[in-house]
Protein backbone atom coordinates (compact mmCIF):
# COMPACT_ATOMS: atom_id res chain seq x y z
CA UNK A 1 0.00 0.00 0.00
CA UNK A 2 1.22 3.29 -0.91
CA UNK A 3 1.44 5.72 2.24
CA UNK A 4 -0.42 9.18 2.17
CA UNK A 5 2.20 10.50 1.72
CA UNK A 6 3.25 8.73 -0.98
CA UNK A 7 -0.30 8.86 -2.57
CA UNK A 8 -0.01 13.16 -2.44
CA UNK A 9 3.37 13.54 -3.20
CA UNK A 10 2.62 11.83 -6.83
CA UNK A 11 -1.10 13.11 -7.34
CA UNK A 12 0.92 16.65 -7.37
CA UNK A 13 2.93 15.16 -10.25
CA UNK A 14 -0.11 13.91 -11.61
CA UNK A 15 -1.68 17.21 -12.16
CA UNK A 16 1.07 18.65 -14.43
CA UNK A 17 -0.26 16.05 -17.06
CA UNK A 18 -2.93 15.61 -19.02
CA UNK A 19 -3.05 11.64 -18.65
CA UNK A 20 -2.15 10.59 -15.62
CA UNK A 21 0.50 7.56 -16.36
CA UNK A 22 3.15 11.01 -17.59
CA UNK A 23 3.92 10.70 -14.12
CA UNK A 24 5.07 7.29 -13.84
CA UNK A 25 9.08 8.26 -13.53
CA UNK A 26 8.08 10.37 -10.63
CA UNK A 27 6.10 8.62 -8.95
CA UNK A 28 8.15 5.62 -9.15
CA UNK A 29 11.06 7.76 -7.21
CA UNK A 30 8.69 9.07 -4.66
CA UNK A 31 8.62 5.69 -3.99
CA UNK A 32 12.14 5.48 -3.78
CA UNK A 33 12.61 8.53 -1.77
CA UNK A 34 10.55 7.29 1.11
CA UNK A 35 11.60 3.45 0.56
CA UNK A 36 14.95 3.14 -0.31
CA UNK A 37 13.94 0.63 -3.51
CA UNK A 38 10.81 -0.01 -5.51
CA UNK A 39 9.39 -3.39 -4.55
CA UNK A 40 6.94 -5.63 -6.60
CA UNK A 41 4.20 -4.56 -4.36
CA UNK A 42 5.31 -0.96 -5.33
CA UNK A 43 5.03 -1.22 -8.62
CA UNK A 44 1.58 -2.90 -8.56
CA UNK A 45 0.36 -0.16 -6.50
CA UNK A 46 1.36 2.51 -8.51
CA UNK A 47 0.23 0.78 -11.59
CA UNK A 48 -3.47 0.86 -9.53
CA UNK A 49 -3.03 4.28 -9.00
CA UNK A 50 -1.60 5.41 -12.63
CA UNK A 51 -4.21 3.42 -14.36
CA UNK A 52 -1.60 1.21 -16.03
CA UNK A 53 -0.76 -2.44 -16.19
CA UNK A 54 1.93 -3.54 -13.71
CA UNK A 55 3.83 -5.19 -16.10
CA UNK A 56 3.45 -1.14 -18.14
CA UNK A 57 5.52 0.31 -15.03
CA UNK A 58 7.56 -2.47 -14.49
CA UNK A 59 8.72 -2.24 -18.34
CA UNK A 60 9.28 1.68 -17.76
CA UNK A 61 11.04 0.87 -13.82
CA UNK A 62 13.53 -1.40 -15.42
CA UNK A 63 14.56 0.98 -18.23
CA UNK A 64 15.53 4.09 -16.51
CA UNK A 65 18.60 3.19 -14.27
CA UNK A 66 17.66 6.13 -11.33
CA UNK A 67 15.00 3.16 -10.73
CA UNK A 68 16.04 0.46 -8.21
CA UNK A 69 14.01 -2.58 -8.25
CA UNK A 70 15.81 -4.54 -5.47
CA UNK A 71 17.15 -3.11 -1.94
CA UNK A 72 20.65 -0.74 -1.98
CA UNK A 73 22.46 0.60 0.88
CA UNK A 74 21.90 3.41 2.61
CA UNK A 75 24.01 5.23 0.54
CA UNK A 76 24.49 5.08 -3.38
CA UNK A 77 28.13 5.53 -5.08
CA UNK A 78 27.55 6.93 -8.78
CA UNK A 79 30.84 6.33 -10.22
CA UNK A 80 31.31 8.57 -13.26
CA UNK A 81 32.70 5.73 -16.40
CA UNK A 82 32.14 8.08 -18.66
CA UNK A 83 35.10 9.15 -21.29
CA UNK A 84 36.41 12.27 -19.78
CA UNK A 85 36.76 10.41 -16.33
CA UNK A 86 37.93 7.77 -18.05
CA UNK A 87 41.03 9.70 -19.11
CA UNK A 88 41.17 11.26 -15.85
CA UNK A 89 42.37 7.86 -14.11
CA UNK A 90 38.28 6.39 -13.19
CA UNK A 91 39.65 2.74 -13.30
CA UNK A 92 42.19 2.99 -10.88
CA UNK A 93 39.41 5.12 -8.55
CA UNK A 94 37.28 1.97 -9.25
CA UNK A 95 40.39 -0.74 -8.08
CA UNK A 96 40.24 1.55 -5.09
CA UNK A 97 36.98 1.30 -4.31
CA UNK A 98 36.57 -2.48 -4.97
CA UNK A 99 39.23 -2.95 -2.66
CA UNK A 100 38.01 -0.53 0.34
CA UNK A 101 34.66 -1.88 0.10
CA UNK A 102 34.57 -5.43 -1.04
CA UNK A 103 31.93 -4.77 -3.78
CA UNK A 104 31.88 -4.51 -7.52
CA UNK A 105 29.72 -2.39 -9.45
CA UNK A 106 26.11 -3.26 -8.48
CA UNK A 107 26.59 -4.58 -5.32
CA UNK A 108 25.98 -3.78 -2.13
CA UNK A 109 28.31 -3.97 0.87
CA UNK A 110 27.27 -6.24 3.77
CA UNK A 111 26.77 -3.47 6.14
CA UNK A 112 24.72 -1.98 3.91
CA UNK A 113 26.17 1.24 3.88
CA UNK A 114 27.25 1.39 0.49
CA UNK A 115 25.99 0.63 -3.10
CA UNK A 116 28.25 1.15 -6.01
CA UNK A 117 26.96 2.08 -9.36
CA UNK A 118 28.13 3.20 -12.57
CA UNK A 119 27.05 6.20 -13.91
CA UNK A 120 26.59 8.08 -17.66
CA UNK A 121 28.70 11.04 -18.29
CA UNK A 122 27.32 13.46 -14.70
CA UNK A 123 28.31 16.79 -16.83
CA UNK A 124 31.47 17.67 -14.47
CA UNK A 125 33.77 16.63 -17.02
CA UNK A 126 36.09 19.94 -15.75
CA UNK A 127 36.07 18.09 -12.34
CA UNK A 128 36.85 14.56 -13.92
CA UNK A 129 37.02 12.29 -11.84
CA UNK A 130 33.61 12.46 -10.64
CA UNK A 131 31.09 11.04 -8.49
CA UNK A 132 28.00 11.49 -6.95
CA UNK A 133 27.02 10.45 -3.11
CA UNK A 134 23.66 10.12 -2.91
CA UNK A 135 22.71 13.90 -4.24
CA UNK A 136 26.46 15.11 -3.48
CA UNK A 137 28.78 15.70 -6.37
CA UNK A 138 32.46 15.52 -5.82
CA UNK A 139 35.17 16.20 -8.40
CA UNK A 140 39.11 16.06 -8.80
CA UNK A 141 38.82 12.52 -6.89
CA UNK A 142 41.91 10.69 -5.95
CA UNK A 143 42.17 7.29 -3.82
CA UNK A 144 43.07 9.44 -1.04
CA UNK A 145 40.25 12.07 -0.88
CA UNK A 146 37.49 9.21 -2.29
CA UNK A 147 38.42 8.01 1.99
CA UNK A 148 37.84 11.38 3.14
CA UNK A 149 35.01 11.29 1.71
CA UNK A 150 32.90 8.15 2.11
CA UNK A 151 34.00 9.22 5.87
CA UNK A 152 30.49 11.47 5.93
CA UNK A 153 28.41 8.52 4.88
CA UNK A 154 27.71 6.30 8.22
CA UNK B 1 33.39 40.81 -25.20
CA UNK B 2 29.59 40.00 -24.96
CA UNK B 3 28.80 37.26 -23.05
CA UNK B 4 25.01 37.39 -22.52
CA UNK B 5 24.01 33.19 -21.88
CA UNK B 6 26.27 34.02 -18.62
CA UNK B 7 26.44 37.34 -17.94
CA UNK B 8 24.52 36.51 -14.11
CA UNK B 9 26.13 33.93 -13.38
CA UNK B 10 28.95 33.69 -10.20
CA UNK B 11 30.88 30.58 -9.88
CA UNK B 12 30.38 28.97 -6.84
CA UNK B 13 27.94 31.43 -5.75
CA UNK B 14 24.09 30.79 -5.63
CA UNK B 15 22.27 31.66 -8.80
CA UNK B 16 20.25 35.61 -8.85
CA UNK B 17 17.21 35.60 -6.77
CA UNK B 18 14.07 37.04 -8.83
CA UNK B 19 14.45 40.52 -7.38
CA UNK B 20 18.46 40.88 -8.89
CA UNK B 21 17.19 39.11 -12.28
CA UNK B 22 14.67 41.62 -12.60
CA UNK B 23 17.26 44.92 -12.09
CA UNK B 24 19.70 43.55 -14.26
CA UNK B 25 17.21 43.55 -16.35
CA UNK B 26 15.69 40.03 -16.83
CA UNK B 27 12.46 39.45 -17.99
CA UNK B 28 12.59 42.37 -20.23
CA UNK B 29 12.98 40.22 -22.95
CA UNK B 30 9.85 38.38 -22.35
CA UNK B 31 7.94 41.92 -21.78
CA UNK B 32 9.11 43.25 -25.40
CA UNK B 33 7.90 39.84 -26.73
CA UNK B 34 4.65 39.96 -25.71
CA UNK B 35 4.30 43.42 -27.25
CA UNK B 36 5.02 41.82 -30.22
CA UNK B 37 2.92 38.90 -32.17
CA UNK B 38 4.06 35.40 -32.30
CA UNK B 39 5.04 35.34 -35.67
CA UNK B 40 6.98 38.78 -35.63
CA UNK B 41 9.30 36.49 -32.98
CA UNK B 42 9.87 33.71 -35.02
CA UNK B 43 10.73 36.42 -37.83
CA UNK B 44 13.27 38.12 -34.93
CA UNK B 45 14.44 34.06 -34.25
CA UNK B 46 14.96 32.96 -38.13
CA UNK B 47 16.53 36.54 -38.90
CA UNK B 48 18.77 36.12 -36.14
CA UNK B 49 20.44 32.68 -37.48
CA UNK B 50 20.27 30.96 -34.34
CA UNK B 51 20.71 27.35 -34.40
CA UNK B 52 20.59 24.53 -32.16
CA UNK B 53 23.12 24.15 -30.14
CA UNK B 54 22.63 20.55 -28.42
CA UNK B 55 24.47 18.70 -31.29
CA UNK B 56 22.43 18.56 -34.70
CA UNK B 57 22.33 22.75 -34.99
CA UNK B 58 18.73 22.90 -36.60
CA UNK B 59 18.06 26.45 -37.58
CA UNK B 60 15.48 27.64 -34.44
CA UNK B 61 13.53 29.79 -36.83
CA UNK B 62 13.29 26.91 -39.25
CA UNK B 63 11.94 24.55 -36.64
CA UNK B 64 9.23 27.17 -35.28
CA UNK B 65 7.67 27.66 -38.96
CA UNK B 66 6.82 23.78 -39.01
CA UNK B 67 4.34 24.61 -35.86
CA UNK B 68 0.69 24.91 -37.25
CA UNK B 69 0.17 28.46 -36.12
CA UNK B 70 -2.95 30.98 -36.31
CA UNK B 71 -7.36 30.36 -34.63
CA UNK B 72 -7.30 27.06 -36.70
CA UNK B 73 -4.46 25.44 -34.81
CA UNK B 74 -4.81 22.72 -32.97
CA UNK B 75 -4.88 23.03 -29.47
CA UNK B 76 -2.88 22.85 -27.34
CA UNK B 77 0.32 23.55 -28.02
CA UNK B 78 3.71 22.18 -25.95
CA UNK B 79 6.93 23.38 -25.72
CA UNK B 80 9.73 21.34 -24.34
CA UNK B 81 12.68 22.47 -23.06
CA UNK B 82 15.98 19.04 -23.46
CA UNK B 83 17.42 19.44 -20.55
CA UNK B 84 18.59 15.72 -20.00
CA UNK B 85 22.25 16.68 -20.94
CA UNK B 86 24.31 13.34 -20.57
CA UNK B 87 26.49 13.60 -24.13
CA UNK B 88 29.75 12.10 -22.43
CA UNK B 89 32.31 14.70 -21.78
CA UNK B 90 29.43 17.93 -22.01
CA UNK B 91 28.66 20.18 -19.21
CA UNK B 92 27.66 23.17 -20.33
CA UNK B 93 23.75 23.21 -19.91
CA UNK B 94 24.18 22.13 -15.78
CA UNK B 95 26.32 25.46 -15.78
CA UNK B 96 23.03 27.30 -17.07
CA UNK B 97 20.66 25.74 -15.75
CA UNK B 98 22.52 25.64 -12.25
CA UNK B 99 23.69 29.01 -12.86
CA UNK B 100 21.04 31.35 -14.07
CA UNK B 101 17.08 29.27 -13.62
CA UNK B 102 15.07 32.35 -14.08
CA UNK B 103 16.78 33.56 -17.74
CA UNK B 104 16.20 29.72 -18.92
CA UNK B 105 12.38 30.51 -17.51
CA UNK B 106 12.32 33.54 -19.12
CA UNK B 107 13.36 32.43 -22.17
CA UNK B 108 11.07 29.34 -22.12
CA UNK B 109 8.36 31.26 -21.83
CA UNK B 110 9.14 33.33 -25.60
CA UNK B 111 9.94 30.38 -26.67
CA UNK B 112 6.56 29.27 -25.95
CA UNK B 113 4.88 32.57 -26.65
CA UNK B 114 6.35 32.26 -30.16
CA UNK B 115 4.78 29.32 -31.21
CA UNK B 116 1.57 29.79 -29.04
CA UNK B 117 2.26 26.97 -26.67
CA UNK B 118 0.09 26.27 -24.02
CA UNK B 119 2.41 24.59 -21.64
CA UNK B 120 5.97 24.31 -21.45
CA UNK B 121 7.51 21.44 -20.07
CA UNK B 122 11.46 21.41 -18.60
CA UNK B 123 12.58 18.08 -18.85
CA UNK B 124 15.61 17.64 -16.65
CA UNK B 125 17.73 14.18 -15.59
CA UNK B 126 17.60 13.46 -12.87
CA UNK B 127 21.30 13.54 -11.53
CA UNK B 128 20.85 17.34 -11.89
CA UNK B 129 19.51 17.34 -8.57
CA UNK B 130 21.04 20.80 -8.20
CA UNK B 131 19.32 22.39 -10.95
CA UNK B 132 15.89 21.03 -9.65
CA UNK B 133 15.86 22.75 -6.77
CA UNK B 134 17.10 26.11 -8.35
CA UNK B 135 14.54 26.03 -10.86
CA UNK B 136 11.78 24.98 -8.76
CA UNK B 137 12.59 27.83 -6.48
CA UNK B 138 12.76 30.60 -9.74
CA UNK B 139 9.91 28.60 -11.09
CA UNK B 140 7.59 29.44 -8.26
CA UNK B 141 9.10 33.21 -7.49
CA UNK B 142 7.90 33.50 -11.32
CA UNK B 143 4.76 32.20 -10.87
CA UNK B 144 3.98 34.89 -8.00
CA UNK B 145 5.36 37.46 -9.97
CA UNK B 146 2.49 36.97 -12.96
CA UNK B 147 5.56 36.15 -14.85
CA UNK B 148 4.32 32.71 -15.72
CA UNK B 149 0.61 31.62 -15.04
CA UNK B 150 -2.84 33.42 -16.35
CA UNK B 151 -2.34 36.65 -18.51
CA UNK B 152 1.02 36.78 -18.13
CA UNK B 153 2.14 40.43 -17.25
CA UNK B 154 -1.13 41.83 -18.04
CA UNK B 155 -1.37 40.19 -21.49
CA UNK B 156 -3.78 38.11 -23.27
CA UNK B 157 -1.18 35.41 -23.44
CA UNK B 158 -1.47 32.42 -20.63
CA UNK B 159 1.03 29.33 -20.26
CA UNK B 160 1.81 26.88 -17.57
CA UNK B 161 5.62 25.74 -17.03
CA UNK B 162 6.35 22.33 -15.66
CA UNK B 163 9.54 21.04 -14.74
CA UNK B 164 9.93 17.21 -14.86
CA UNK B 165 12.61 15.09 -13.02
CA UNK B 166 13.60 12.18 -15.50
CA UNK B 167 15.01 8.76 -14.28
CA UNK B 168 18.22 8.63 -15.96
CA UNK B 169 18.38 7.53 -19.57
CA UNK B 170 20.72 8.68 -22.38
CA UNK B 171 18.07 7.70 -25.26
CA UNK B 172 16.24 10.36 -23.31
CA UNK B 173 18.20 13.31 -24.38
CA UNK B 174 16.47 12.17 -28.04
CA UNK B 175 13.94 14.48 -29.21
CA UNK B 176 11.32 12.06 -29.73
CA UNK B 177 12.15 9.79 -27.33
CA UNK B 178 12.16 12.30 -24.74
CA UNK B 179 8.85 12.88 -25.94
CA UNK B 180 7.87 9.18 -24.98
CA UNK B 181 9.10 9.27 -21.81
CA UNK B 182 7.67 12.71 -20.84
CA UNK B 183 4.25 10.70 -21.90
CA UNK B 184 5.23 7.68 -19.33
CA UNK B 185 5.99 5.68 -21.94
CA UNK B 186 9.71 3.87 -22.55
CA UNK B 187 11.73 6.64 -24.42
CA UNK B 188 11.95 4.85 -27.18
CA UNK B 189 12.06 7.23 -31.28
CA UNK B 190 10.02 7.81 -32.97
CA UNK B 191 9.54 6.90 -36.88
CA UNK B 192 9.69 10.91 -38.39
CA UNK B 193 7.84 12.03 -40.10
CA UNK B 194 5.50 12.77 -38.84
CA UNK B 195 7.91 15.22 -36.76
CA UNK B 196 6.84 16.93 -33.41
CA UNK B 197 5.91 20.21 -34.85
CA UNK B 198 2.88 18.61 -36.39
CA UNK B 199 2.61 15.61 -34.37
CA UNK B 200 4.10 15.53 -30.77
CA UNK B 201 3.83 15.42 -27.36
CA UNK B 202 0.56 12.72 -26.81
CA UNK B 203 -0.13 14.17 -30.46
CA UNK B 204 0.15 17.83 -30.24
CA UNK B 205 2.39 20.17 -32.47
CA UNK B 206 5.19 20.48 -30.01
CA UNK B 207 8.61 21.80 -30.17
CA UNK B 208 11.66 20.54 -28.40
CA UNK B 209 14.83 22.92 -27.77
CA UNK B 210 18.11 22.83 -26.12
CA UNK B 211 18.46 24.76 -22.64
CA UNK B 212 21.43 26.89 -24.54
CA UNK B 213 19.49 27.30 -27.64
CA UNK B 214 16.53 28.85 -25.51
CA UNK B 215 18.50 30.50 -23.21
CA UNK B 216 19.82 32.50 -26.53
CA UNK B 217 16.46 33.39 -26.89
CA UNK B 218 15.83 36.57 -24.40
CA UNK B 219 18.73 38.36 -25.59
CA UNK B 220 17.58 38.25 -29.40
CA UNK B 221 15.04 39.71 -28.12
CA UNK B 222 16.12 42.67 -26.06
CA UNK B 223 19.17 43.43 -28.53
CA UNK B 224 18.07 42.45 -31.73
CA UNK B 225 18.97 39.97 -35.03
CA UNK B 226 21.50 42.07 -35.88
CA UNK B 227 23.60 42.70 -32.61
CA UNK B 228 23.30 38.50 -32.29
CA UNK B 229 24.68 37.89 -35.49
CA UNK B 230 27.79 40.46 -34.36
CA UNK B 231 28.47 38.29 -31.34
CA UNK B 232 30.30 35.89 -33.71
CA UNK B 233 33.29 35.50 -35.41
CA UNK B 234 32.14 34.12 -38.20
CA UNK B 235 28.46 35.28 -39.41
CA UNK B 236 26.13 32.20 -37.73
CA UNK B 237 25.49 34.39 -34.79
CA UNK B 238 25.77 33.97 -31.35
CA UNK B 239 28.30 33.18 -29.00
CA UNK B 240 28.76 28.94 -28.10
CA UNK B 241 29.53 28.02 -24.66
CA UNK B 242 32.59 25.66 -25.87
CA UNK B 243 34.48 23.56 -22.92
CA UNK B 244 37.22 21.01 -22.57
CA UNK B 245 38.34 18.18 -20.68
CA UNK B 246 40.57 15.43 -20.43
CA UNK B 247 44.61 16.29 -20.14
CA UNK B 248 44.75 19.73 -20.05
CA UNK B 249 45.77 22.79 -18.15
CA UNK B 250 42.55 24.41 -17.69
CA UNK B 251 39.64 21.64 -18.07
CA UNK B 252 36.02 24.13 -17.84
CA UNK B 253 33.34 25.87 -20.12
CA UNK B 254 33.80 29.19 -21.33
CA UNK B 255 30.52 31.29 -23.09
CA UNK B 256 32.67 32.76 -26.43
CA UNK B 257 32.16 34.19 -29.89
CA UNK B 258 30.43 31.27 -32.42
CA UNK B 259 33.55 30.53 -34.55
CA UNK B 260 36.33 30.70 -32.41
CA UNK B 261 39.02 28.65 -33.93
CA UNK B 262 40.20 25.45 -32.43
CA UNK B 263 43.67 26.23 -31.39
CA UNK B 264 42.13 29.15 -29.35
CA UNK B 265 39.92 26.81 -27.71
CA UNK B 266 42.60 24.29 -26.62
CA UNK B 267 45.71 27.16 -25.90
CA UNK B 268 44.42 30.10 -24.74
CA UNK B 269 41.31 29.07 -22.78
CA UNK B 270 42.10 25.16 -21.68
CA UNK B 271 45.74 26.28 -21.18
CA UNK B 272 46.99 23.85 -23.99
CA UNK B 273 48.10 20.33 -22.57
CA UNK B 274 49.32 19.10 -19.16
CA UNK B 275 53.61 19.19 -18.69
CA UNK B 276 54.68 15.86 -19.93
CA UNK B 277 51.53 15.26 -22.51
CA UNK B 278 51.15 15.34 -26.10
CA UNK B 279 47.45 16.61 -28.13
CA UNK B 280 46.85 13.76 -30.76
CA UNK B 281 43.47 14.64 -31.18
CA UNK B 282 39.85 15.70 -29.33
CA UNK B 283 36.11 15.01 -30.28
CA UNK B 284 35.05 18.97 -30.62
CA UNK B 285 31.30 18.42 -29.20
CA UNK B 286 30.59 15.48 -27.32
CA UNK B 287 31.08 11.55 -27.60
CA UNK B 288 29.20 11.43 -30.99
CA UNK B 289 31.48 13.26 -33.09
CA UNK B 290 34.42 12.30 -35.45
CA UNK B 291 38.07 13.47 -33.96
CA UNK B 292 39.97 16.14 -35.41
CA UNK B 293 43.69 16.69 -35.02
CA UNK B 294 46.31 18.65 -34.93
CA UNK B 295 45.77 19.19 -38.23
CA UNK B 296 43.12 21.41 -37.43
CA UNK B 297 43.62 23.72 -34.98
CA UNK B 298 42.75 26.70 -37.52
CA UNK B 299 39.19 25.37 -38.33
CA UNK B 300 36.85 28.44 -36.84
CA UNK B 301 34.42 26.05 -34.32
CA UNK B 302 30.91 27.02 -35.63
CA UNK B 303 28.46 24.84 -37.86
CA UNK B 304 30.02 25.09 -41.05
CA UNK B 305 33.79 24.60 -40.75
CA UNK B 306 33.81 21.58 -38.15
CA UNK B 307 31.41 19.69 -41.30
CA UNK B 308 34.17 20.72 -43.98
CA UNK B 309 37.11 18.50 -41.98
CA UNK B 310 34.59 15.48 -41.49
CA UNK B 311 33.25 16.29 -37.80
CA UNK B 312 30.69 18.28 -36.25
CA UNK B 313 30.29 21.20 -33.68
CA UNK B 314 28.54 18.83 -31.51
CA UNK B 315 27.72 20.02 -28.33
CA UNK B 316 30.85 22.36 -28.49
CA UNK B 317 32.45 20.57 -25.40
CA UNK B 318 35.32 18.84 -26.29
CA UNK B 319 37.24 15.43 -25.73
CA UNK B 320 41.59 16.20 -25.33
CA UNK B 321 42.86 12.82 -26.04
CA UNK B 322 47.12 12.76 -25.35
CA UNK B 323 49.73 10.66 -26.30
CA UNK B 324 49.96 9.09 -22.31
CA UNK B 325 46.03 7.29 -23.45
CA UNK B 326 45.52 4.47 -25.14
CA UNK B 327 42.88 5.65 -28.23
CA UNK B 328 41.67 1.90 -28.64
CA UNK B 329 40.84 2.11 -24.91
CA UNK B 330 39.22 5.43 -25.19
CA UNK B 331 36.93 3.82 -27.73
CA UNK B 332 36.09 0.69 -25.96
CA UNK B 333 35.12 3.68 -22.89
CA UNK B 334 32.95 5.09 -25.73
CA UNK B 335 31.06 1.98 -26.83
CA UNK B 336 30.51 0.45 -23.88
CA UNK B 337 28.76 3.58 -22.96
CA UNK B 338 26.60 3.69 -25.96
CA UNK B 339 25.97 -0.04 -26.14
CA UNK B 340 24.98 0.25 -22.42
CA UNK B 341 22.64 3.27 -22.90
CA UNK B 342 21.05 1.40 -26.38
CA UNK B 343 17.13 1.85 -25.79
CA UNK B 344 17.14 -1.96 -27.32
CA UNK B 345 14.22 -1.14 -30.08
CA UNK B 346 16.49 -1.31 -33.27
CA UNK B 347 18.89 -4.40 -34.17
CA UNK B 348 22.05 -2.22 -35.52
CA UNK B 349 21.95 -0.42 -32.12
CA UNK B 350 21.10 -3.44 -29.82
CA UNK B 351 23.08 -5.86 -31.51
CA UNK B 352 25.68 -3.67 -33.32
CA UNK B 353 27.03 -1.64 -30.65
CA UNK B 354 27.60 -4.50 -27.96
CA UNK B 355 29.41 -6.47 -30.68
CA UNK B 356 31.87 -3.50 -31.40
CA UNK B 357 32.37 -2.72 -27.57
CA UNK B 358 33.45 -6.23 -27.19
CA UNK B 359 35.74 -6.26 -30.10
CA UNK B 360 37.04 -3.28 -28.87
CA UNK B 361 37.54 -4.81 -25.80
CA UNK B 362 39.32 -7.99 -26.81
CA UNK B 363 41.34 -5.72 -28.93
CA UNK B 364 42.54 -3.86 -25.88
CA UNK B 365 43.31 -6.81 -23.56
CA UNK B 366 45.30 -8.27 -26.24
CA UNK B 367 42.79 -10.90 -27.64
CA UNK B 368 42.33 -8.94 -31.13
CA UNK B 369 42.94 -10.51 -34.61
CA UNK B 370 43.67 -8.97 -37.86
CA UNK B 371 40.09 -9.54 -39.08
CA UNK B 372 38.88 -7.76 -35.86
CA UNK B 373 39.86 -4.51 -37.99
CA UNK B 374 37.28 -5.95 -40.95
CA UNK B 375 34.52 -5.98 -38.16
CA UNK B 376 34.93 -2.61 -36.93
CA UNK B 377 35.11 -1.68 -40.36
CA UNK B 378 31.94 -3.20 -41.05
CA UNK B 379 29.96 -1.87 -38.67
CA UNK B 380 30.81 1.71 -39.24
CA UNK B 381 29.46 1.07 -43.19
CA UNK B 382 26.57 -0.72 -41.89
CA UNK B 383 25.72 1.31 -38.97
CA UNK B 384 24.88 4.38 -40.22
CA UNK B 385 22.14 7.00 -40.54
CA UNK B 386 19.24 5.38 -42.44
CA UNK B 387 19.51 2.26 -41.04
CA UNK B 388 18.93 2.78 -37.74
CA UNK B 389 15.90 4.43 -36.47
CA UNK B 390 17.50 7.27 -34.23
CA UNK B 391 21.12 9.23 -34.46
CA UNK B 392 22.38 7.07 -31.47
CA UNK B 393 24.02 4.42 -33.22
CA UNK B 394 25.65 6.37 -35.97
CA UNK B 395 26.57 8.86 -33.50
CA UNK B 396 28.12 6.12 -31.87
CA UNK B 397 30.05 5.16 -35.09
CA UNK B 398 31.22 8.86 -35.79
CA UNK B 399 34.37 8.55 -33.21
CA UNK B 400 34.43 5.28 -34.21
CA UNK B 401 34.82 5.79 -37.92
CA UNK B 402 37.65 8.99 -37.51
CA UNK B 403 39.79 6.70 -34.85
CA UNK B 404 40.16 3.68 -37.48
CA UNK B 405 41.54 6.09 -39.61
CA UNK B 406 44.11 8.44 -37.69
CA UNK B 407 44.75 5.87 -34.85
CA UNK B 408 44.92 2.87 -36.96
CA UNK B 409 48.57 1.79 -36.18
CA UNK B 410 47.63 1.74 -32.57
CA UNK B 411 44.82 -0.25 -33.29
CA UNK B 412 47.35 -2.56 -35.34
CA UNK B 413 50.29 -2.41 -32.43
CA UNK B 414 47.27 -3.76 -30.15
CA UNK B 415 46.81 -6.71 -32.63
CA UNK B 416 50.73 -7.40 -33.46
CA UNK B 417 51.62 -7.14 -29.97
CA UNK B 418 48.95 -9.12 -27.91
CA UNK B 419 49.00 -6.38 -25.09
CA UNK B 420 48.57 -2.77 -24.83
CA UNK B 421 51.38 -0.52 -24.90
CA UNK B 422 49.75 2.14 -22.42
CA UNK B 423 49.35 -0.75 -19.75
Amino acid sequence: MLSDTERQEIEREIVHYPRARAAVAEALMVVQRHRGWVSDEAVRDVAALLEMTPDEVEGIATFYSMVFRQPVGRHIIHLCDSVSCWIMGQETLLEHLQRKLGIGFGETTADRRFTLIPAGCLGACDLAPVMRVDDDLYGHLTPAKLDEILERYP
Amino acid sequence: MERPLTENIRPGEPPLGLREYVERGGYEGLRLALQRTPLEIQREVTESGLRGRGGAGFPTGQKWSFVPMGPDARRPKYLVVNGDEMEPGTMKDRLLLEGDPHALIESTIIASYAIEADAAYIFLRWEYSTAAERLKAALAEAYDAGYVGRAIMGSGYSLEVHLHRSAGRYMCGEESGLLNALEGKRAIPRSKPPFPQAVGLWGQPTVVQNVETICNLRHIIRHGAEWFKGLSLTGEGGTKLYGASGKVRHPGVWELPLGTPLGELLHDHAGGMLPGHRFRGLLPGGASTAFMTPDHLDVAMDFTAPQRVGTRLGTGTMIVLDDRTCPVGLMHNLLRFFARESCGYCTPCREGLPWVARTLAAIEAGDGRESDLDILDHHVRMIRAGHTFCPLAPGAMAPLESALVHFRQDFEQHIRMGACPWR
